[in-house]
């Protein structure tokens, strides 16, 4: 076929080799290397010849396990970022934070009632925040972390599981605090009270597993699973299709498939 | 790297056809679904269909099955250790349920392993947590709305996608489980997405009859990891988490058991025994094979280690001659090129269109059938987007979404990808997203029942590193949901297997040497090693200056 074809086909721009552009020195660690200015930290590292084990995870974004820091020439701020998701710049110099030592308490989640007591008594230390700041301004998701912690330290469990709810917990907050909190633990505590013990249970979700579970649709599925595949090709073209812009109360009018049940 | 004045341009002309398109889809019309025969029609356009791109596999198990190249060449190579060299008697960690892989499945398998009194160890090749369940965004599907759902619609739906051909027990399960998975989630805290009332929110997914992807904002995967890896922190007596410690080969008894692993220190270099009653096989996929060189949304890890290491103990394959691409892949900005998209863009009633702005192909078809529709549009037909590197990627519209549902729904449904694209000063917003199918997902792999167990005893499997229960062609939603229920089964099995059924006897690694030995009869002379580890994204410049002689480590 076509040469575009074979150009989008070999597109593993992960190798890095392939990109070209403008060469422009970084310091990894202090040591300089000149790598094309369009790749990310990562790729770039890579150019430069690390092989990761730590340090990379999903490379998209979403894991948390490349935080990195980084300076730029005469300027005295520290930068955040993930080296999966940033564009290198000319004269950074940087490192990564693989890993960051943070307390974590063991608890019971069974046994916790929904209070910010709770809460209180796992992590102590949530008391020795200084609102300096210095997480929110290096969380590479832009989570408002000390705002998270002030709206537990009043007690809204519901409004910290919210704003915190991008977390990655990459550890960078928790290398950042005066306080010494391991921020990241303390929020994935307040999202579980919250998904568990605050927000409302899902009624139809417990009914339909327990009718479920009693094998009420068992003799209709067991049907399906012998049905001849010309059948089942025929039976699967004609099924109803929920339109997309519906709302809840949308209810099909063929109801081969369904059994009495209203909630 | 927002979009260039030649790509801003090109946008107007989607702006162009925009009114025109939102309109249709607010009358519910728009591009037709395709019927079967069409389907099939188009699926000739996809990488599957590419005889060069497979071969057979000459050795082992399923001989003869005309697989990827990329993934015969794992099987058709050595192990990384001699098998001679290691030293069985001395025995570095001992359990009841060994878990090879801390993802999604691995995590369930070890939480209800432990409930079921087994002592667990789960050794991950990266962090606890590091796999593709982590990157998964959009949902998990589940008839939990029996007024308009069933599990036989769930079956139908998803059986129906597979190409007809998905395996019926393992699928049943699949579909009754899933409700289960979901309460279990929401007793163990997860925040899924709800109305007001507790009631769930679900969208309308490609290749669903009904809207039935529950999620949780558009890092669902995530949401569900860290909620499932917490409580398996909560319980260090009984689970132990063994990090950047891959399996590099089973270890059987001479009762012909899995009884262990040999674990590979990546950092340190070291090997270790790890004994135990049962093992679980929870590796994930294979997209870090780059297929065909095809770019990928999976996770640094998927190297496909666990369909090398079950394949050497003898068990067979499934589904593998199918790969899934995924239709929406980032092919624009090129940092971060192979990046996820969400179905549940297309869901919320973003149009998929070409360089004139227009529609080309429905928007909820089967992952398979939409990919090859792309690449279609642009290899055959000459419709797609030049980028400024010379690829080439068609539209996907989500600002429609704002206009249909409202707006700043973009921004509550897709924090995560909002904040990507920001990053490169596009608002999604505002302006589509330029797109072309990347690799996703293994839809096949290695044989097992719905108990999760394999024909080698005490080798349990769950996840993406089996095959059967997605046929050849998974949908959307039903990942999250396999890793879940068929982890938590497993896990179950498992530990009921390391108490009742499993045999004490002398530790073994013949069968690497048996593998050997048939690569040297089937006059395979190779130097390669598996399982991968880790892919290799080295410049070749700097890989020919590393000139070390003899260096037997990790990577090199």
């Amino acid at each position: 076929m076509s040469s575009t074809e074979t150009k989008n086909e070999t597109a593993t721009e992960e190798i890095a080799a392939e990109i070209k552009g403008k060469l422009i020195p970084i310091y990894i660690m202090g040591h300089k290397y000149e790598v094309p200015e369009t790749l990310t930290i990562m790729k770039a590292m890579e150019y430069a010849g690390y092989k990761f084990i730590r340090g990379c995870g999903c490379r998209d974004g979403k894991c948390g396990a490349c935080s990195t820091v980084y300076r730029k020439p005469g300027d005295y701020h520290i930068y955040n970022a993930l080296a999966c998701q940033t564009q290198v710049e000319p004269e950074m110099y940087l490192t990564q934070i693989p890993f960051y030592p943070a307390n974590r308490a063991i608890y019971n989640y069974e046994e916790l009632t929904p209070v910010p007591e709770e809460i209180f008594k796992l992590y102590p230390e949530l008391f020795r925040c200084v609102a300096c700041n210095a997480c929110t301004k290096i969380c590479p998701k832009d989570i408002p972390v000390m705002d998270v912690v002030s709206y537990l330290k009043q007690g809204n469990i519901t409004k910290a599981a919210e704003l915190s709810f991008d977390c990655i917990q990459c550890g960078l907050c928790a290398s950042r605090c005066m306080g010494e909190l391991p921020q990241y633990h303390i929020f994935q505590l307040a999202r579980r009270i919250y998904g568990g013990k605050i927000a409302p249970k899902a009624k139809h979700l417990a009914e339909a597993v327990i009718v479920i579970k009693d094998g009420k649709y068992d003799e209709m599925l067991h049907e399906l699973m012998n049905t001849d595949e010309k059948e089942l090709r025929k039976i699967y073209e004609e099924r109803e299709l929920e339109p997309e812009i519906t709302g809840e109360d949308w209810r099909p009018k063929d109801r081969k498939f369904l059994l009495e049940v209203e909630s | 790297m927002a979009y260039t004045e030649e790509l801003k341009n090109l946008i107007k002309v989607v702006e162009k056809t925009r009114p025109e398109r939102v309109e249709t889809k607010r009358m519910g019309g728009g591009f037709p679904p395709m019927s079967l025969e069409e389907r099939a029609d188009i699926l000739k356009y996809h990488p599957d269909f590419k005889e060069e791109g497979r071969r057979e596999i000459k050795i082992g198990p399923s001989k003869g099955y005309r697989i990827p190249n990329e993934m015969v060449d794992l099987l058709e190579a050595r192990s990384r250790v001699d098998p001679d060299a290691i030293d069985l008697s001395q025995i570095d960690y001992e359990t009841d349920v060994l878990i090879i892989g801390g993802g999604g499945a691995g995590t369930a398998a070890a939480l209800l392993a432990q409930e079921h009194g087994a002592k667990v160890i789960i050794a991950n090749k990266l962090r606890h947590g590091d796999s593709n369940t982590i990157m998964a965004e959009g949902g998990i599907q589940a008839a939990s709305k029996l007024e308009k759902d069933s599990p036989a619609y769930h079956y139908l739906d998803t059986i129906g996608g597979g190409h007809f051909k998905n395996d019926p027990e393992l699928l049943f399960t699949l579909v009754t489980e899933a409700p289960d998975v979901i309460q279990w989630l929401e007793d163990l805290g997860t925040m899924l997405y709800k109305f007001p009332d507790g009631r769930l929110e679900t969208l309308p997914l490609a290749g669903f009859c009904r809207k039935r992807g529950h999620t949780a904002g558009d890092t669902t995967g995530m949401e569900i990891m860290r909620t499932i890896r917490d409580e398996a922190r909560n319980r260090p007596d009984d689970i132990t988490v063994l990090e950047f410690s891959p399996a590099v080969e089973l270890i059987l008894n001479e009762q012909g058991h899995c009884a262990g692993v040999v674990l590979y220190n990546m950092e340190t270099e070291e090997y270790f025994i790890a004994k135990a009653k049962a093992v679980i096989m929870a590796t994930g996929g294979c997209g870090r094979l780059h297929i065909q060189g095809f770019m990928t949304t999976n996770h640094y890890g998927a190297t496909a280690d666990g369909l090398v290491l079950c394949y050497r103990v003898g068990v067979g394959l499934r589904f593998l001659h199918t790969v899934q691409y995924h239709p929406t892949g980032i092919i624009f900005p090129e940092q971060i090129e192979g990046a996820l998209v969400t179905e549940k863009f297309r869901g919320a009633g973003a149009n998929v269109v070409n360089i004139d702005g227009e529609q080309f192909v429905y928007e909820r078809e089967p992952r398979d059938v939409e990919s090859s529709a792309i690449i279609r549009e642009c290899m055959e037909r000459g419709k797609g987007v030049p980028t400024p590197i010379g690829r080439l990627g068609v539209w996907l519209d989500s600002p429609m979404i704002d206009i249909l549902l409202g707006e700043g729904t973009v921004k509550r449904q897709f924090p995560g990808k909002v904040n990507q694209f920001e990053r490169y000063g596009i608002d999604i917003s505002k302006e589509p997203m330029l797109i072309y199918p990347t690799l996703h997902y293994q839809n096949g792999g290695l044989e097992y029942k719905f108990s999760g167990e394999t024909s080698v005893p005490g080798l349990f499997v769950a996840g993406e590193v089996g095959g059967g229960v997605h046929g050849e062609n998974r949908l959307f939603g039903n990942s999250l949901l396999d890793v879940l229920v068929f982890g938590r089964i497993a896990g179950t099995n498992a530990a009921t297997y390391a108490q009742e059924k499993a045999k004490e006897g002398k530790l073994t690694l013949e069968h690497v040497k048996a593998y050997h030995k048939q690569l040297e009869e089937a006059g395979i002379v190779t130097d390669r090693v598996a399982p991968m580890l880790l892919p290799d994204y080295t410049d070749p410049k700097v890989r020919e200056r590393q000139l070390t002689a003899h260096y037997v480590g990790t990577l090199r």
